[in-house]
């Protein structure tokens, strides 16, 4: 894997001065900073590296407690059932075995992460949804003896239909999976207009309509989901789990299980990976509190793989239909977007997620115009949830593919037709969104640069299939390059192609799970006598290196090792709240609540170190471990003694720093959802071979360069662009959460397709730096938003390599053989979906276009001072 | 986590020990050797043994003897990393290296064995799940039910022979020895199988597999072909196995057997049979891959469509001859061919 950063500031990039330079050196620094950065941009191990490679780290499953007993749960072997009667005496009466609980012993409350969906049982009590919701539990010597257990517990169901598709339950308003939602097994339906789409593609010179569909699949961490619970002598209750989001599982045990949430303290232990599947509060977490409180010791429950895929909360399977009006010169005038989500069993985030379908698409070009309709269905699997890029990769898939179809009959280059509509910085989307500092158009030509693309892609190959429900361009169409432009190359089954797409993503939602005015971060800054800095923060490290952010900031601006600082995360009866690790929110939030404490600090100290040097406090540098005035820095003092002048002068040195993101949500009914400080902006080039006998794809190199804002940590933000190319790469040929005969197909590592090390290809990664006025020292998001432009630029790529238009992911072999087969009998070359439901969708609710106003440059946030 | 059910471990020291403790406990015992399929089905509840008989500590069962001149005698307890790192098996018996090379993923190959392989328990999708999965469906005839998930209207298993090894073997002519307490025998690999998903073996309970015997390589040219949907871990859900022997530009004998499209390994007699004689030219080829593609009859009870796998038999029998006789000339590796 290679990687190079670059500086943005092209009249593309930020409207903001660039400072620093590459990893920091050789530039002059910023006028309110004092030095150039010593911590920023280094490609610096994590702090948590040592213990990770050596087995050190200490996971959910890792923790033993005296007396601790092993708890399982019983899931359900039906998808739809009633619960007739429910016996756990048989269980009971098994040595060895503690407790065994039913629903009947659980307080009779629903829940869930989002306030509208409170739709969860913790052990269902009169109707399972799903092959996998938990009935009954048990707690034992040991795991074993719990699992003897649980095949002793009686349940009689009464079974009825599973609705195991959109269609199915679309289909079947008399068999209802929820007695709540926007229609019989609608759990949500959202219509939202900007403009006249109408009228937009009436202006139109080409409009396509294409429909999609994007298969739902697994987050697949190595680490399966556990829990300790320990409900101590003294009623108070302490869980440790595997967790993202500890202050989301915190305010819901205490609901579930009717005790003050000032009697529970929830510690997320170090995440094994999390990608979205460790957000949700989950039921193994609140039975394990309850068989501890029952029998009076530590209770952990670890589940199986299978297990995880029953918890899923995973990518939601996404049909759509989408209407895009395109001038000759590559121009969007309009779109309008149609999506139907297959939920599963339960809400889960399922409400924001049929947001994110729509809201995020008209961030990445201009688009004055936009339409948005979504329904998310319920069915009797697994809850989908959010996965690494929530909602955006499967329309992000559609409107790229789509895009790729339209330059073809436009006669345009791709890249060049992407580059021309790349959205401007500084302004509103149609649907009130503000993009702040956008890389995208420099993205876009480093990509084409280190590609080759030029000379690898050299026009359209294949003629545009002319079909009546395709008005196609006619001039444009005439005028396009075909099949002329085909390389000459050896007879071979084997034929060689390149795609481009593009995307943006959210640095973090702009508003809580729950409405509340309260920081989204907050830290603790504590500095000691020893030098040693220590911070308090509620963030989950889950691999994406949020402990490492929070000792690299307070150690940039106080100008000391990020050795020399303690983290102290996810501890909610020590650390202030974060909201947790989802939305590519944490390096951003708590990073910027990580600096203004320490800015409170290096304040106070310079005050004190001031008094003794007898210079001005403005004229203190903080660097290397001292703190003193640049002109006479042999008479700087080493920084534990400028914390003991300082707490000499102050008393002890802590200091809060709160963090919330400016309110810029549009002032209509969902304009929560979407906003954010600022997007991030990938670009992506796949090089790739398809074999035209096997129908079997080979990738070679993925080039991708993504507009970090700054890389605060290079090697982190590299780590996070490989694992989303990698992870995007999964989505795009191979995996599939599918359903047979009313069970998951394969709930398990070896038969869930992911691919292996074998099938990575060579990655490199370019770092677009644009620094970003809204992101601690300009940073921006990496977590997400560099997965969404994998697969359609692997769908476009294969277009260009045999001709074969994917129109559904994950692509099969078998897919593109049918689709050559198809080319061979002179049809179109198209594989995917045919139909969309009838389905009717509710009024959308019309809100002029913000298209292209200004944005300010800085917003005023709320606890900024 | 999985956890395995309770059992008695027995650890013998000779094969007469391991032969009379199988004897002994009966149908409650069964061997053990690297163990990688043999666990992960217990905590499956697919495989209930009291008693496993581990094969690990009898020294006799490691190791490769002879020469390929006279003939390779392989011990079924070496492992599939040995056999893929084998000097004389990689030069003589190229595709056997290769197929044991690509069994799993290398963790696996340097705890599974050669004689695991030859026996791995024949693989469905409605049958290699956990015990509540199977509730969930429905249990299957191969274990706790009655019907075949696959083709319910069957009276017999359709579980797939999964084995990388056991086609190339065939095709090989190689045997195998059987030893029990009451005696040994020596079988053809061909007669080693039957088509059942169950009773894929023709080996009674108290037999273990002790040695794999190579007949002389001389004269042979080998290769196998592997279909699975990741270079690594995966099953395979087609295996082609080809060996010939050339008689100047022509062909003496040739045998092509195919894996993973049925219980047993399925040999393609009337597409080998069309190969004496010939010169190996891209025309034969052709036609000598639609005739092995005939006995290729997979059902949908792996990974990929069974359509596809059924379609592949022939690219992939094709591209077995053509490394054979290379014809492969665009100057591209030709990566799965040994």
């Amino acid at each position: 894997m290679s990687a190079e950063r670059t500086q943005g500031g092209s009249s593309a990039g930020s409207a903001r001065a660039i400072d620093g330079g590459r990893f920091g050196r050789g530039a002059e620094p910023p006028s309110e900073r004092k030095h150039e950065f010593s911590v920023v941009g280094r490609p610096l191990p994590k702090i948590d590296a040592w213990t990770k490679v050596t087995g050190e780290t200490k996971y959910a499953d890792d923790l033993v407690l005296p007396r601790m007993a092993h708890g399982k749960l019983l899931r359900s072997p039906h998808g739809h059932a009633l619960i007739k009667r429910i016996d756990a005496a048989r269980a009971r009466a098994l040595p060895g075995v503690y407790a065994a609980v039913t629903g009947a012993d659980l307080p009779r409350v629903k829940f869930g992460i989002l306030p509208v969906s409170q739709d969860e049982e913790v052990l269902c009590t009169e109707k399972v949804r799903m092959v996998g919701d938990a009935v009954a539990a048990v707690a034992a010597v040991d795991e074993e003896t719990a699992e003897r257990a649980c095949r002793l517990i009686d349940v009689e169901y009464e079974p009825l239909p599973a609705l195991m598709s959109i269609e199915e339950s679309l289909a079947h308003p008399e068999i209802r999976i929820h007695e709540y939602g926007d229609g019989p097994n609608v759990h949500k339906s959202v219509a939202l207009q900007f403009g006249d789409v109408e009228a937009a593609f009436a202006k139109a010179d080409l409009v396509r309509e294409d429909v999609f569909y994007y298969e739902g699949n697994t987050h697949l961490p190595m680490e399966q989901h556990a829990a300790v619970a320990h409900a101590g002598p003294d009623g108070k209750l302490t869980l440790w789990s595997s967790t993202q989001t500890p202050h989301y599982v915190h305010r819901v045990l205490a609901k579930a299980l009717d005790m003050p949430a000032a009697h529970v303290r929830v510690v997320a232990t170090p995440v094994g990976g999390g990608f979205g599947g460790k957000t949700d509060p989950f039921a193994h977490e609140i039975v394990a509190c309850h068989l501890s409180r029952l029998t009076g010791r530590p209770v952990k429950i670890a589940l199986t793989r299978e297990e995880v895929f029953y918890a899923h909360r995973g990518r939601h399977p996404v049909l759509m239909w989408l209407k895009t009006g395109f001038t000759r010169q590559g121009d969007i005038t309009g779109c309008h977007i149609k999506t139907w989500l297959d939920g599963g069993a339960y809400g889960s985030y399922g409400v924001a997620s049929t947001f994110y379908t729509g809201v995020i698409n008209p961030v990445t070009y201009k688009m004055p115009v936009y339409k948005f309709e979504g329904a998310r269905v319920f069915t009797n699997k697994p809850p989908c949830g959010p996965k690494r890029g929530h909602g955006t990769p499967q329309p992000r898939f559609a409107l790229e593919v789509q895009i790729d179809k339209a330059a073809e009959q436009l006669g345009l280059d791709p890249a060049d037709m992407r580059r021309r509509i790349a959205a401007e910085p500084f302004t509103k989307t149609a649907n009130h969104l503000t993009v702040t500092t956008t890389g995208l158009v420099e993205c876009i030509d480093r990509v084409v640069e280190a590609s080759g693309w030029r000379a690898k892609w050299r026009g359209w190959r294949f003629r545009a299939p002319a079909s009546p429900a395709q008005p196609v361009l006619g001039e444009a169409s005439e005028g396009a390059p075909e099949g002329g432009a085909r390389r000459s190359e050896a007879p071979s089954e084997k034929k060689r192609g390149v795609g481009l797409a593009c995307s943006a993503y959210l640095t973090g939602a702009g508003t809580a799970i729950y409405w509340n005015d309260m920081p989204h971060s907050g830290v603790l800054l504590r500095a000691d006598r020893s030098g040693a800095v220590t911070i308090l923060c509620g963030a989950t490290d889950i691999g994406q290196g949020s402990d490492s952010i929070l000792a690299y900031l307070p150690a940039e601006v106080l100008g000391i090792a990020p050795k020399d600082v303690h983290v102290h995360p996810a501890d909610t009866s020590l650390t202030p709240v974060d909201l947790g690790s989802y939305s590519s929110r944490v390096t951003l939030m708590c990073g910027m609540a990580a600096i203004q404490a320490a800015e409170r600090l290096k304040t106070v100290i310079a005050k004190a170190v001031a008094g003794k040097l007898e210079v001005g406090p403005g004229e203190l540098v903080f660097r290397d471990g001292k703190v003193g005035a640049p002109e006479e820095w042999d008479k700087a003092v080493t920084f534990a003694r400028a914390v003991e002048l300082a707490e000499a002068m102050h008393g002890v040195l802590a200091f809060p720093g709160s963090y919330a993101p400016p309110k810029r949500a549009g002032k209509y009914k969902g304009g929560g959802v979407g906003p954010s400080p600022c997007y991030s902006y990938t670009a992506c080039v796949v090089e790739l071979t398809v074999d035209e006998e096997t129908g079997e794809v080979e990738l070679h190199d993925v080039w991708i360069a993504h507009d970090v804002g700054r890389a605060l940590n290079p090697l982190l933000v590299e780590g996070q662009t490989e694992g989303s190319v990698y992870m995007g790469i999964g989505e795009a040929l191979m995996e599939g959460q599918v359903f047979r005969k009313g069970v998951h197909k394969q709930p398990s590592m070896l038969d869930y397709k992911s691919p292996t090390t074998l099938e990575m290809p060579e990655v490199h990664t370019i770092l677009v730096e644009t620094d970003d006025p809204e992101g601690p020292f300009g940073a921006k998001e990496a977590g997400q938003g560099p997965l969404l432009p994998v697969p359609p630029a692997i769908a476009n790529a294969i277009y260009h390599a045999v001709g074969v238009r994917c129109d559904e992911v994950p692509i099969a072999p078998e897919m593109i053989l049918k689709g050559l087969e198809r080319r061979r009998q002179g049809k179109a070359a198209r594989v995917g979906p045919e139909k969309i439901p009838v389905f009717k969708f509710k009024e959308p609710l019309v809100v002029e276009s913000a298209f292209g106003q200004p944005a300010e440059a800085i917003a005023v946030r709320p606890f900024q001072s | 986590m999985m956890r395995l059910p309770p059992f008695t471990y027995l650890a013998p020291r000779t094969l007469g020990d391991a032969a009379t403790a199988l004897a002994e406990h009966g149908r409650d015992a069964m061997v053990v050797a690297g163990g990688t399929d043999l666990y992960p089905n217990m905590k499956r509840l697919q495989f209930e043994p009291k008693v496993l008989v581990g094969l690990r500590g009898i020294r006799d069962l490691r190791g490769v003897r002879g020469s390929a001149r006279e003939g390779l005698t392989i011990g079924a307890g070496t492992t599939l990393s040995a056999v893929a790192g084998h000097p004389e098996i990689a030069a003589r018996y190229p595709a056997l290296a290769t197929a044991a090379g690509l069994v799993s993923s290398p963790q696996l190959r340097n705890m599974g064995t050669l004689g695991g392989n030859v026996c791995v328990d024949t693989r469905c999708n409605y049958y290699n799940q956990s015990h509540e999965w199977r509730k969930a469906v429905g249990f299957c005839m191969k274990k706790d039910g009655d019907i075949c998930l696959v083709a319910p209207a069957s009276p017999r298993c359709w579980a797939v022979s999964s084995s990388d090894t056991a086609p190339v073997l065939w095709s090989l002519g190689a045997r195998v020895r059987l030893v029990a307490a009451s005696g040994e025998r020596t079988v053809e690999v061909s007669a080693l199988y039957q088509d059942d998903g169950i009773a894929y073996l023709a080996k009674q309970p108290g037999e273990i597999l002790t040695e794999i015997l190579l007949p002389p390589a001389d004269g042979w040219k080998s290769a196998y072909l592997k279909l699975r949907r990741r270079g690594s871990f995966d099953f395979p859900v087609l295996g082609v196995a080809v060996a010939l022997r050339l008689e100047g530009a022509r062909v003496g004998e040739a045998r092509i057997v195919l894996g993973a499209v049925a219980s047993t390994p399925r040999p393609a007699d009337v597409a080998a049979a069309a190969l004496v004689g010939e010169r190996l030219t891209p025309e034969l080829i052709a036609r000598v891959a639609d005739l092995a593609a005939g006995p290729s009859k997979p059902l949908d009870n792996t990974d990929f469509t069974h359509p596809y796998r059924k379609k592949m038999t022939r690219v992939f029998v094709a591209r077995a001859l053509r490394a054979l006789a290379g014809l492969d000339g665009s100057g591209r590796p030709v990566e799965e061919v040994a």
